[in-house]
């Protein structure tokens, strides 16, 4: 089994297989993170450059874990202290690093299809970290796993993704995986933060947030992004949290346990109360861990597919 | 055929003989098999340890070598990984590694970086079934073989479990 692509740009350029594979991959990182060692020397070989043209925390941490545990040799780029605030392209910005020999390039951007254009342009393999509104397809993928790790499989499940829908790359790639791997999905929000036509991908619309969670099985909470609203979407913060925040009480009235999700970074008290995000139903922690999991099965499967120049 | 079934039996008494011959009670010592293809001989080890000669709380593990092998990107096929399970710390243990065929050392020479992870050893053994003469790689011997085989190139040594194959045999096979 190998990988259909040689670049993973979004959830929607990959096959059911290629998630199964990278989940069953990471399975076995999963086991190699817990261990008193932490490391494995797969990757010693390969350069990888982590290319960060937005700000980003726990991603661009998760990113470099995972290929330091493969024994990559890592390079950072943020474009706060770049050239590219002197004028220069994307283009020339990578391939003057990949003239440092760089076979792999993780990247996250503010405009939605970044990396698939950089893919046709230069000669590495390309991860996207995050494009604009597009897609964050490893985020997916944890998330998925994440829910196949509670929940014991992804097929047949109901998950509902509450919030920003509109400004979120998450729930794009969320989408995609979570209806490849067989399960049904919904979003929930203000209806101004809902994109138009978004039931064209098959996903229903719910704007009572309590009628979407006595439907699901599982509740992906997103971040309210303030960063990304050029206008106002909602009145107040405080009604956005009346009418789609998640606290105990909620919880305590459904007549089931749902397991609840967070992407991270929480606001807490917007999007949800503390006592649900530590709560034992919330699985939010576990998807951080299984996060650099899933990066090492990716980046781990995406190098075995680049061979050396000299063959 | 190499081995068959009555052969492959002598041949396992007298490795687990040999075992406890070195091991004792086996109180600081534990039994790695090397995936894929070592857990069945393992396995079978521990069973034969534990029924026949009485030996309790023998600790065995699971060990994959895929992330430590040497051919990574090399061959066409990416490497498939398999479970590792080891649940101690093989710090100050006596190891024994224990594979089906030794061929060129270099699955071996991936276990021994890979065991690393677990601890320092006080020792590790090497016990294989078959031992392929003349195609080495690198200067691993066995401390402990069921039978020396000399075998070219273009031959393959097949070993068979009645667990999974449905009959314990060693066949030499023409590629």
């Amino acid at each position: 089994m190998e990988l259909s692509v040689n670049h993973l740009l979004g959830i929607k350029y990959i096959t059911e297989d290629d998630i199964q594979l990278i989940f069953n991959t990471a399975d076995h990182f999963k086991e190699v993170i817990n261990r008193p060692i932490k490391k494995v020397p797969s990757l010693r070989d390969i350069t990888i450059a982590n290319l960060f043209f937005e700000n980003s925390t726990r991603t661009k941490l998760s990113f470099e874990l995972a290929e330091k545990r493969l024994s990559a040799d890592v390079i950072n780029f943020s474009s706060s202290s770049s050239s590219v605030a002197k004028g220069e392209t994307l283009i020339d910005t990578v391939n003057n690093i990949l003239s440092m020999k760089v076979d792999m390039v993780v990247m996250r951007h503010p405009n939605p299809g970044a990396g698939i254009f950089l893919s046709k342009y230069v000669d590495a393999s390309i991860v996207n970290a995050g494009d604009g509104a597009h897609e964050h397809p490893t985020q997916a993928l944890l998330d998925a796993y994440s829910i196949r790790e509670k929940l014991g499989d992804v097929a047949g499940k109901k998950v509902v993704i509450i919030g920003d829908i509109l400004h979120s790359r998450v729930a794009l790639s969320n989408i995609f995986a979570l209806q490849k791997l067989g399960a049904e999905v919904q979003v929930c929000g203000p209806k101004t933060l809902i994109p138009k036509h978004i039931e064209k991908l098959g996903v229903g619309v719910e704007t009572n947030l309590l009628k979407a969670l006595a439907w699901c099985d599982v509740a992906n909470m997103l971040r309210v992004q303030s960063e990304r609203m050029d206008i106002s979407y909602f009145p107040t913060t405080r009604e956005y949290t009346q009418q789609f925040g998640l606290n105990r009480k909620i919880l305590d009235s459904l007549d089931k346990e749902i397991v609840v999700m967070h992407p991270g970074p929480i606001n807490r008290g917007v999007e949800m109360t503390s006592d649900v995000a530590d709560s034992k139903q919330s699985i939010i922690l576990e998807q951080v861990e299984n996060g650099v999991a899933i990066r090492m099965a990716v980046i781990y499967l995406l190098a075995s597919k680049i061979k050396h120049h000299e063959d | 055929m190499l081995l068959n079934a009555t052969e492959v039996s002598i041949a396992l008494n007298r490795l687990a003989c040999q075992l406890i011959e070195n091991h004792d009670d086996f109180s600081n010592t534990v039994l790695i098999g090397l995936q894929p293809r070592g857990i069945y001989l393992a396995n079978r080890l521990k069973t034969l340890l534990q029924e026949k000669y009485g030996i309790e709380n023998i600790k065995l593990g699971y060990l994959d070598i895929t992330f430590y092998r040497d051919d990574f990107r090399r061959s066409d096929k990416p490497l498939e990984a398999n479970k590792t399970k080891i649940n101690f710390i093989v710090e100050d243990k006596k190891v024994v590694f224990i594979d089906d065929v030794l061929y060129t050392g270099r699955s071996i020479r991936a276990g021994l970086t890979a065991i690393q992870s677990f601890g320092r050893p006080l020792e590790i053994e090497l016990l294989t079934l078959i031992d392929r003469r003349f195609s080495r790689h690198l200067p691993i011997q066995p401390d402990y073989r069921g039978r020396q085989v000399d075998a070219i190139n273009d031959e393959k040594v097949k070993v068979y479990w009645k667990e999974n194959d449905g009959e314990d045999a060693v066949y030499l096979v023409k590629n």
